[in-house]
């Protein structure tokens, strides 16, 4: 029993990898083509996103320089998590979900639209004297198979391991990326908490502590560079950097109207620039 | 003839105030069934949305197991249950003696400038928002653990100082309440028998007051095991089986909050069981608290 469980769990991942690499090419990250302009007839409605509070700070941003150019528009930007944006817009109580994650086989039946893309940087305290660390040297780490600085080239003092809480987006990508390409597993007893900032007060608060944190979040905190690559957006995109997501809005049909213009709003250079500003990194503009 | 005259005018009055009263009545058995209903659907939809995950883990293997694996489907809340009574436990030690010598210091010790003052400041630390005892915890409290224990600073005893703290003003006003309940008779008594100011207290106020004092306990304990947002930021929340006061752990409170915004499936079964667990150790303590508050009217 436990057998075919593992085997169907296998079968469903390779289903998802594939659906995965389906979608990838279907809405990808490579900019939607230009459409005309349709500045003519003057934009209005009302656009509820909800989801990823990963994705919201930089929704409520576009969102604001959306509606300064069309004020008759009004969008409600909420957050809940990805999982939560992926049920509302299959459920339909939103017209634009959010996800910091890629769309799981189950769910197939909503399109994601990358809008931006995110690092995760690997952090210490302004104190640790520590400046590069491997991705292996990391998964150790947080297996808990390495639990002294010294191990690493630093300090002689143990490892406070702070990670995210289960289901985080970040966390996912940190587990995609880092731990299960060493088919390693983050620790019990490390540290959990639940967002961006917490990990960040802890890191600055605990002198011997370890943290990732998606790129926007790095100030104030000493982020390592991973394989000799530093955490920058130029690194993100041009893919050297080894630990980046993609961003997506989420939408259960072809996006129309105001939406389809917010879309195409936020996937601009313009909206682009936004991001950027932010720490984000950009989707690549041929 | 005048006197039939009179009840003739009076009856319509009569009829009119039995129905205004009739009225009344149903409306506030039905304000009074509102509140009852709407916590028995709040029962139901926690259980109905646990109950899957009883079913498919298994009551008991679900309460005793050791091991929260969400990625492989591994849930067992006894780390967090354990976290959860530890971190009770600690804020009780701390606070039912601290609070119980406030209220005796407020109703039998302070004078009455003194109690003016102190009795509204630990009031007014029941509307302070956890967030931001958790703020303090985490910025004060958590560091200066560090420098005395070994390991992070997140620890039980960072969050049973901090729910101590949280618990306090529930301990001393119910207790003080129930102290000043006891008659004067009771202490003129015990002084008029020759025993001292202190023997008054500990031998005839405290005995008197006995039900009450424990209601606020019970109370307390309630509070402190709902207690979420402040723990988040002080406990580390590691899923670990604690073996020290210096050491991390999470409570079940904790679990919810941290990971309800992203569940699916089993997972959000899970943790909605974790909420009917929870659910059911508040039941238990607050009928607990309420049964002996009751004594003490009687």
């Amino acid at each position: 029993m436990i057998l075919i469980n593992q085997t169907m769990k296998r079968m469903a991942g390779v289903i998802a990898a594939a659906a995965l690499v389906f979608v990838t090419i279907v809405t990808g990250c490579a900019p939607a083509p230009a459409s005309e302009p349709t500045q003519s007839i003057e934009l209005s409605g009302t656009i509820n996103e909800a989801g990823s509070t990963s994705v919201q700070p930089l929704a409520e941003l576009m969102a604001t320089a959306f509606t300064q150019k069309h004020p008759k528009v009004t969008i409600n930007i909420s957050g809940g998590g990805s999982s939560a944006g992926v049920k509302a817009t299959a459920a339909g109580t939103v017209i634009l979900g959010a996800a910091s994650r890629d769309i799981k086989i189950s769910e197939a039946d909503i399109i994601p639209i990358c809008i931006a893309r995110d690092g995760v940087a690997m952090v210490v305290n302004q104190a640790n004297p520590l400046t590069d660390i491997t991705i292996e040297q990391v998964a150790k780490i947080y297996a808990g198979e390495i639990t002294n600085w010294k191990e690493v080239g630093g300090d002689d003092a143990p490892i406070t391991v702070v990670s995210r809480e289960e289901g985080s987006g970040t966390r996912e990508v940190f587990e995609e990326y880092v731990t299960g390409r060493y088919n390693k597993k983050i620790k019990a007893d490390a540290l959990f908490f639940d967002s961006n900032g917490a990990v960040r007060t802890k890191v600055t608060a605990e002198k011997n502590s370890i943290g990732y944190v998606s790129f926007g979040y790095i100030e104030g905190l000493k982020a390592l560079t991973v394989g000799g690559v530093a955490p920058t957006i130029e690194n993100g995109q041009n893919g050297k950097y080894p630990i980046v997501r993609r961003l997506y809005f989420l939408s259960k049909s072809t996006p129309t109207g105001a939406v389809r213009e917010f879309i195409e709003f936020c996937r601009s250079p313009e909206g682009q620039k936004i991001a950027q500003d932010e720490g984000y990194i950009p989707i690549v503009l041929k | 003839m005048s006197n039939t005259s009179s009840t003739d005018v009076t009856k319509p009055v009569i009829e009119l105030r039995r129905i205004y009263d009739v009225f009344w009545r149903y409306a506030i058995y039905f304000f009074g069934a509102v509140s009852f209903v709407i916590l028995l659907l709040i029962a139901l939809f926690i259980l109905r949305e646990g109950y899957p995950a009883f079913e498919k883990i298994g009551i008991w293997q679900f309460i005793s197991g050791q091991r929260w694996d969400v990625a492989d489907s591994a849930f067992g809340i006894l780390p967090m249950i354990i976290g959860s009574l530890y971190v009770t436990v600690g804020a009780l030690v701390l606070s039912v003696p601290l609070g119980i010598f406030s209220a005796i210091f407020l109703t039998d010790v302070a004078p009455k400038k003194v109690r003016k003052i102190i009795r509204p400041a630990v009031e007014l630390l029941v509307g302070i928002p956890s967030v931001v005892y958790g703020l303090v915890g985490m910025l004060m409290l958590v560091p200066a653990i560090q420098q005395i224990g070994q390991g992070s600073g997140d620890s039980i005893l960072a969050a049973s100082i901090v729910l101590a703290v949280m618990v306090l003003p529930t301990i001393v006003s119910i207790t003080e309440d129930s102290i000043l309940a006891v008659p004067n008779a009771y202490r003129e008594g015990a002084l008029a028998l020759g025993s001292t100011r202190w023997q008054m207290i500990w031998n005839v106020v405290l005995p008197a007051a006995r039900s009450g004092i424990i209601a606020s306990i019970a109370l307390g304990m309630g509070r402190a095991i709902g207690e979420t947002m402040a723990m988040i930021m002080v406990i580390g929340n590691s899923i670990i089986i604690p073996d020290s006061i210096f050491s991390s752990a999470r409570t079940l409170t904790g679990t919810l909050a941290l990971e309800l915004k992203y569940a699916t499936g089993i997972h959000w079964n899970a943790l909605f069981a974790t909420g009917v667990v929870l659910f059911i150790f508040i039941l238990i303590l607050n009928s607990f608290g309420i049964l002996l508050l009751r004594g003490k009217t009687k």
